[in-house]
């Protein structure tokens, strides 16, 4: 396994609350989440919608099914858990997940998957 | 313990029906199953048996393969005729052997009826029954001229029609009077003559065929009672059939007077270790000769073997529907008035081609039967009518009346039959959602998962969530209109707390009246509902996370994550100078272009990040968001009128645009159309809109509640003779009502069909100011026309705002997964293999 790596994708004031942006990373373009009310207030899952096959996630609604933070794909409406990746509908299918912190005024993920070029898929 | 023997002596479609059935209950695990067809091919759809002449193979038409068999461990013996059955050894016997049974089930169906003319067996004599006798009918048509039908009943008419599809000219010869006697009238079967005479088919009625013999200039030839006579090629009887039940009688089963293996409620012959099922068997003296009644026998004898008394045959209704050479026919119940008492009603309309009929109850409250030629539009409804024993309008005669004529009312969910297809995606039917419902799923997600209904394209799910919370409520189950598990409240009780409490953020509501973060549900409902009282813009901070991403990004996500843009073109009035802005514009961005079915141009393909730019340019040409996002105002088509047009009696163009600014921008539960015609022809297709207005020599007529889409209606007349003010003011108060009102994802079709009192309660409310809240509600539509922005200028013009639009905020590339082809001189997404693969 290659090292964690932490780098800055966006800035606090880029955030917009209780939605997504994307943000390309060294691992493809992963999609990040700004809950500010909540006891974890930022979470990054990736942007490629596995099921829909676009980068799409970071466009959808967030909201809990039954108190997990999900993001409804905008494509065909199937939810992921912010916190683990998985798909709700279907157990066999689930998005990568990043740890994400706050420093200052920088958004920092957690990389930890080797240097790759083109899609997350 | 040893496995006791099941044996099924028949393999067509009911046979194959009960094997399904059977396989997959436990009493299954108990049996070893054998199952012997005379046919040497495995079970195939008899019912489309036709389409084998339009090119089907015996492999299109088969229910199942031998693997299928092999894997639920069914024993296939095919071209193994049972000549005999021995109860005393308990075994069944074939040319190849004989079989220990511990029990049978007798699916041997029926065979046709060859009238006892005297030449009935000569060469070229033949019957259509099996795909066997459809290969000698084909082997007989080679190189020569005429075939004849004998039997004028549904299936001679089909076998008529199979005869055509080989390129003879097909005649029918029927003893009856008229075509069909068992299922039409005589004007109905007049009528159904017409028809299929002119499509080519020539039909010989009170004809009573004596002999066959050689014929002059074809090879045979029919000789009749009346002294005439006519030659033929080939000739086809189909005059019925008889069950066949040749081994029932000689094992010394008890048999019906005319035929038929008696069976009890439970499928059980006079020898409680043999069931028969399907054409074979009488119930109640009765022989059904339809797939639908076989199937219920298959599954009444299956739930019999796992020793389930509740499962009974208990008879089955005969009403039919088909097409028969393109001609629609249904006839229904007691067609024929054989009840005492019993009354008619009949329209007959010769210059259309249509005929109704109507047979009612001695009090007129209950639709005994009913007879369709020429249009089945009507069956669905009739047909509930009949076997639900449903209370007649009190002028039943709208409901064979063409539509035109105020519209025959339709009856809401419980109208669609139990083989209405409610998701067509994943073939799911209305009976296959009830059957969720009995096996115990109490709530709409619950159905989803167990049918797949509603989780393909989601077009049905409107109309399953109304399907579902019908069943539910009829089987005492209390629906909950609640609109998701973060809110214990409808859409319409939503709107009333956010409008009396002046809530204006997502945040607060859920706050005051919620629980969790809500979800992809009610954040879009409450977003509507918020835009629809205070008409903030759409992209203001608070609102955007409660948008779907089309509402959010103001265009529609295509398949491939990118964008469509349709600006609006109101009325479908363009002039060539936006014309060419257009071309430009998509030549620019290399998007591909296409006119809508809604008079006006989608440009797709733009990339998130290309949105701003491209509006920006549109908008300094004169255009506005078209809204094709908006769960609003889509446009309101109109045809040229009397501006141009020679017939046209008001200016049709012109009020369409008024229209369509003045209520573009209105959010609602749902999409809402319009459509303005210059005169009664109505080119516009008013009548299918949620508003349609048609001109009249006096002004405008008004009709409401049309839909196209998935389940069409027309819209009902709902004023007459408005001048531009009256118009305008009706349409204000009902799409404000509707606004109000209405459910989520509601067309103003179902809303209307769903509302107490329906049309007639809609025209008081509106017309008639009945609850007295025509002034408020013309005055709310007034502030929100007042307050419209063009959501898409606000946003180019705001730096904020646009920053939304960049595809990763940290880096400029574009979306690394979108991959194109060129087709027909424009580019389009590259389809998922390829993208896969790339
Ligand atoms: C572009 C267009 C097809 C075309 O190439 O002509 C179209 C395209 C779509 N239609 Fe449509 N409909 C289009 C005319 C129609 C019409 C015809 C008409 O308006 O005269 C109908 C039937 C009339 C009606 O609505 O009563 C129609 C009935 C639907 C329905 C079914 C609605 C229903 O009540 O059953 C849906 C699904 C829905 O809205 O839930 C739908 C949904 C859609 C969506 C939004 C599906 C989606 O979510 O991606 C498509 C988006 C296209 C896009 O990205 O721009 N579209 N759609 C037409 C755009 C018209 C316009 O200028 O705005
Ligand atoms: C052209 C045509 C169109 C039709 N259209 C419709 C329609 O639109 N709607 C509708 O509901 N119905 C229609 N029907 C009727 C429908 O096909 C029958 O109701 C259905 O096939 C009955 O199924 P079954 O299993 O009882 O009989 P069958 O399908 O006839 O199967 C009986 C099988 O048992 C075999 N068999 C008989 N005796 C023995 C034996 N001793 N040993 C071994 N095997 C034996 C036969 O060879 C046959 O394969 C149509 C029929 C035809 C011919
Ligand atoms: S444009 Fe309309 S009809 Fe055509 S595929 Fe899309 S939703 Fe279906
Ligand atoms: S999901 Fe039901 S029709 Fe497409």
């Amino acid at each position: 396994m290659s090292d964690l790596q932490w780098i800055t994708v966006a800035r606090q004031s880029d955030l917009i609350a209780e939605s997504g942006i994307a943000v390309w990373t060294p691992a493809g373009p992963a999609a990040l989440f700004y809950l500010p009310g909540s006891k974890q207030p930022l979470y990054a899952i990736g942007h490629y919608d596995p099921i829909g096959k676009a980068n799409v996630l970071a466009r959808g609604i967030v909201g809990d099914i039954k108190g997990e933070l999900v993001v409804a794909s905008p494509l065909y409406k199937q939810h992921f858990s912010l916190s683990t990746g998985q798909c709700l509908e279907d157990e066999t299918v689930s998005v990568p997940t990043f740890e994400v912190q706050r420093d200052g005024d920088d958004i920092k993920l957690g990389i930890r998957v080797k240097q790759v070029e083109g899609c997350a898929a | 313990m040893a496995k006791k023997n099941l044996i099924v002596i028949g393999n067509g479609m009911v046979g194959h029906h009960f094997l399904e059935q059977f396989a997959d209950t436990p009493a299954a695990a108990d049996y070893t199953i054998h199952v012997f067809g005379e046919e040497p091919l495995i079970a195939y759809d008899r019912v489309h048996l036709s389409e084998y002449f339009g090119g089907s193979t015996h492999a299109d038409l088969a229910m199942g393969t031998a693997d299928q068999y092999t894997e639920k461990q069914i024993q296939l013996h095919l071209d193994e005729q049972v000549t005999d059955i021995d109860r005393d050894q308990r075994e069944v016997i074939t040319p190849k052997g004989r079989y220990r049974y511990d029990a049978v089930v007798l699916a041997t169906g029926s065979y046709p009826f060859v009238p006892p003319i005297q030449g009935n067996d000569q060469p070229h004599c033949l019957v259509y029954r099996t795909l066997a006798d459809l290969d000698a009918i084909r082997a007989s048509s080679e190189g020569v001229k005429r075939g004849v039908v004998v039997g004028g009943g549904l299936l001679g008419l089909e076998a008529a029609n199979a005869l055509k599809c080989l390129g003879l000219e097909a005649h029918v010869v029927e003893f009856a009077p008229r075509l069909m006697p068992v299922q039409l009238d005589s004007d109905g079967g007049t009528l159904l003559r017409r028809k299929i005479e002119e499509l080519g088919v020539q039909v010989h009625t009170e004809k009573a065929t004596t002999e066959i013999v050689a014929g002059d200039e074809h090879r045979l030839r029919m000789n009749f009672s009346d002294e005439s006579h006519l030659e033929a090629d080939l000739i086809v009887f189909s005059a019925g059939i008889r069950p066949q039940d040749t081994l029932a009688r000689s094992c010394g089963l008890e048999i019906g007077e005319r035929g038929g293996i008696v069976i009890d409620d439970y499928c059980t012959t006079s020898d409680p270790q043999i069931f028969a099922i399907g054409e074979c068997a009488l119930w109640s003296n009765r022989i059904f000769g339809l797939v639908a009644p076989g199937y219920t026998m298959a599954r009444t004898a299956s739930a019999r073997l796992n020793q389930d008394t509740e499962a009974s045959f208990v008879g089955a209704d005969m009403s039919t529907k088909l097409k028969l050479l393109g001609v629609d026919v249904g006839s229904i119940g007691d067609a024929h008035a054989s009840t005492p008492g019993a009354r008619n009603i009949r329209f007959n309309d010769e210059q259309a081609g249509t005929y109704g009929r109507l047979v009612i109850s001695e009090d007129g409250k209950k639709l005994l039967g009913a007879i369709l030629v020429g249009d089945n539009g009507p069956y669905d409804t009739l047909l509930q009518y009949a076997l639900n024993g449903i209370d007649l309008p009190a002028n039943p005669e709208v409901l064979i009346l063409p539509a035109s004529e105020g519209g025959a009312p339709t009856l809401g969910p419980d109208a669609l039959p139990e083989t209405a297809s409610i998701c067509s995606c994943h073939n799911v039917t209305k009976g296959d959602i009830c059957c969720a419902i009995d096996a115990g799923c109490t709530d709409l997600g619950a159905v989803k998962s167990q049918t797949k209904a509603s989780t393909g394209c989601g077009g049905c799910s409107a109309l399953l969530k109304n399907v579902v919370d019908a069943e539910l409520e009829k089987r005492g189950v209390e629906v909950s209109k609640d609109i998701c598990e973060h809110f214990a409240y409808s859409r319409q009780e939503l709107f009333h707390l956010v409008k009396v409490n002046g809530i204006r953020t997502f945040h607060s509501l859920i706050e005051q009246y919620g629980k969790g973060h809500g979800c992809d549900i009610c954040k879009p409902t409450v977003g509507s509902i918020l835009a629809t009282c205070w008409n903030e813009h759409i992209m203001a901070t608070d609102h955007v996370p409660l948008q779907d991403t089309n509402d959010t990004f103001m265009a529609n996500m295509q398949k491939n994550g990118t964008y469509s843009i349709v600006p609006r073109v109101p009325g479908g009035e363009i002039t060539p100078d936006k014309l060419i802005v257009l071309g430009e514009v998509a030549k620019e961005y290399n998007l591909y272009t296409k006119i809508t079915g809604g008079q006006r141009i989608d440009l797709f393909g733009a990339t998130l990040s290309e949105l701003p730019e491209i509006w920006e340019k549109l908008i300094a040409a004169g255009f506005e968001t078209g809204h094709a996002y908006g769960k609003s105002l889509r446009t309101v088509k109109s045809c040229v009128g009397s501006t141009w047009c020679r017939y046209g009696v008001q200016d049709s163009v012109g009020m369409a645009i008024r229209l369509e600014d003045r209520y573009k921008g209105l959010r609602s539960p749902h999409k809402i159309k319009f459509a303005v015609s210059g005169c009664t022809r109505e080119c516009a297709e008013a009548q299918s809109k949620d508003i349609g207005v048609i001109a009249t020599d006096k002004g405008w007529n008004l009709y409401v509640c049309g839909n196209g889409g998935m389940r069409p209606r027309h819209a009902d007349l709902f004023a007459t003779d408005l001048n531009d003010e009256q118009l305008i003011s009706a349409i204000d108060r009902v799409l404000m009502f509707y606004v109000r009102t209405a459910d989520r994802l509601q067309r103003t079709s179902v809303w209307m069909e769903n509302m107490e009192g329906g049309l007639d309660y809609l025209k008081d409310v509106v017309l008639n100011d009945s609850l007295g809240i025509g002034e408020e509600l013309e005055q709310h539509m007034a502030s929100i026309i007042g307050t419209y922005q063009c959501e898409w200028k606000s946003t180019v013009e705001d730096p904020e705002k646009r920053k939304r639009f960049r595809e990763f905020v940290n880096d400029e590339r574009k979306d690394p997964v979108q991959h194109w082809v060129e087709e027909r001189g424009q580019r389009r997404p590259a389809p998922k293999a390829e993208t896969e693969t790339a």
